[in-house]
């Protein structure tokens, strides 16, 4: 019973597939896989959008939607219908193709992301020997699809927000890559199947996930800042940073084209959360030895839809960074300790088992966080903020 | 040779035919990105994930925007009016003529030099890395000098000319 209840998805598939004549069925297989891949995420976005409405109406003490249908939990279907309804506006001296291309390939690039993320035991839809090598090549065309948005509007604005956010998205993609290539390194693969594998062993109960390690819960630091800003989401939402752009590169997209902007950003989002969740937080494992008979898709889920809440209270929370913060502290704090891990991760891969290793790695890592930190701070002569015009 | 192959040829030829015949630079970038991208669907065709992966993640995500920044950030990005075409294009024709054979003579001979193979290799991308760590350790490390060293070098590049700007800001 459990072991049907955790398979029931991939039965479903087979089961469906198996009344179809055999030459077809390879696929059908994969046809009815990429339909569910593209039903489910969009349906998560609207739910997503609901609950961040009412989570940042909550932190801001209002209310959040609440009109339409119980507890205004039918607000996203009146947006996808004002949005479908809306006349699409193309700027006159917009480059025309460009401006239509540039959402069509940035929601295909991020929706290529999904192909090889295991949603659960034996629930992946491309079983790939590189797979997180194919994850990183379809979240670096993003960058272009943004650049292509900003410049082909003719826009200040918009070309200003478009540069912001492919010098952001590159700085950080360095930070993103090198966080995840210590999992790498202990997972001895790149197959997203196998890193999940590896961490889905127990003892005493509780699991061998990476983040559980010195090196680990450091590289996972390290990967949410830099998944926040790869998804420009706040505190790194310069490129749309209302007060100075607009709207920042999508300042001249209207009606259902806008929409496209609003569910790539939402869908890079979920799949960079599922991403982080398989590299560190044991993907599809359970959390403690005796939940192993909950679903394996189950734990996926929540621990997507965990990370998309810690998503949402960063926004509600902190406020947005000045450029030339972003970029020094990325450059100058993130990307040494990134290398600095990866030495670490070394280190404990050849001490061997026991303690000595735990208490090693801790330390090169807390001593190095706390000497460059307290260096840093002593550089930026931080003290009272005085106003030049306001005072 | 499939039809997916022409398929992907033509791809390619056409956008890489584009990237040199368009008259706006941004649009020639974008072209150069679909040659890019044919290029590395011809990899996967060939079943080297590997390579085909690693030229979308370096190729598109940072030589393409590394030459639209180049394209923007640099003084006479507009178009000219009486076209991008130079005058010493048969310089460049005979140039590139002579590149084109070598490599195609290059490629030719090297069907009889390398040993014919009947299956297709199952190259995993554990081996790449074992190769590359192990016996071509050293063409790695100078290709990682040399990058270094290029990176290092348009760091000072850009330095000196913030000082200069400094010191006429003084004057």
């Amino acid at each position: 019973m459990i072991e049907k209840l955790d398979q029931i998805f991939v039965s479903l598939l087979h089961w469906l597939v198996s009344s179809l004549p055999a030459t077809l069925q390879p696929l059908a297989g994969v046809l009815l896989s990429v339909v569910a891949i593209v039903c489910l995420f969009p349906a998560l976005f609207a739910l997503t959008t609901v609950f961040e409405r009412k989570g940042l109406g909550r932190i801001q003490n209002r209310l959040g939607p609440n009109r339409i249908g119980p507890f205004g939990f039918f607000q996203p279907i009146a947006d996808g219908i004002k949005s479908l309804t809306k006349e699409d506006i193309v700027p006159l001296s917009a480059d025309a193709v460009v401006h239509f291309l540039a959402p069509v390939v940035l929601v295909v690039a991020v929706f290529m992301g999904f192909a090889v993320l295991p949603m659960g035991r034996h629930m992946v839809l491309v079983e790939m020997d590189a797979g997180l090598l194919f994850y990183f090549a379809m979240g670096a065309s993003t960058e272009l699809a943004v650049f292509m948005a900003g410049w082909s509007s003719r826009n200040k604005y918009s070309l200003l927000g478009a540069m912001r956010a492919v010098a952001q998205m590159i700085s950080y993609e360095v930070i993103l890559l090198l966080s995840s290539v210590t999992v790498v390194m202990m997972a001895g693969s790149l197959s997203l199947t196998k890193i999940v594998e590896a961490q889905s062993s127990y003892t005493w109960g509780f699991p061998h996930w990476y983040i559980f390690t010195p090196w680990g819960c450091a590289g996972f630091v390290m990967y949410a800042i830099a998944a926040t800003a790869e998804t420009n989401r706040s505190p790194f939402d310069l490129p749309e940073g209302e007060s100075e752009l607009v709207a920042g590169y999508h300042t001249e997209y209207s009606g259902f084209k806008f929409a496209l902007f609003f569910l790539g950003e939402y869908l890079a989002m979920f799949s960079i959360s599922g991403l982080g969740t398989t590299l560190f937080l044991g993907g599809w494992s359970a959390p403690f030895s005796f939940l192993t008979w909950i679903p394996s898709w189950t734990w996926f889920f929540s621990k997507l839809m965990l990370s998309i809440f810690v998503f949402i209270w960063l926004r509600g929370t902190l406020p947005r960074l000045r450029q030339d913060q972003l970029m020094n502290f990325a450059w100058k704090f993130v990307l040494p300790m990134c290398l600095l891990n990866l030495l670490v991760a070394g280190a404990w891969r050849f001490m061997g088992e026991g303690w000595p290793r735990w208490f090693v790695c801790s330390v090169i890592l807390v001593a190095a966080y706390a000497g460059l930190g307290l260096s840093e701070m002593r550089k930026g002569k931080i003290g009272p903020r005085s106003y030049r015009y306001a005072e | 040779m499939s039809v997916v192959f022409y398929v992907l040829a033509a791809l390619t030829v056409a956008g890489a035919l584009a990237a040199v015949l368009l008259k706006n630079t941004v649009h020639c970038a974008l072209a150069l990105t679909v040659a890019f991208a044919g290029l590395a669907l011809l990899f996967l065709n060939l079943d080297a994930q590997f390579a085909g992966f690693a030229q979308i993640l370096v190729y598109i995500g940072a030589v393409a925007i590394l030459v639209v920044f180049a394209i923007l950030l640099t003084k006479g990005s507009e178009t000219p009016r009486d076209g991008v075409f130079s005058r010493t294009w048969l310089v460049g024709l005979v140039i590139a003529a002579g590149v084109f054979a070598v490599l195609s003579w290059a490629v030719i001979n090297s069907v009889r030099v390398l040993p014919h193979e009947t299956a297709v290799p199952q190259v995993t991308v554990l081996q790449i890395g074992n190769a590359l760590v192990g016996r071509y350790v050293l063409p790695l490390e100078i290709v990682a000098v040399l990058l270094t060293a290029a990176m290092i070098g348009a760091v000072i590049v850009a330095m000196h000319e913030k000082v200069g700007h400094e010191k006429e800001g003084q004057k």
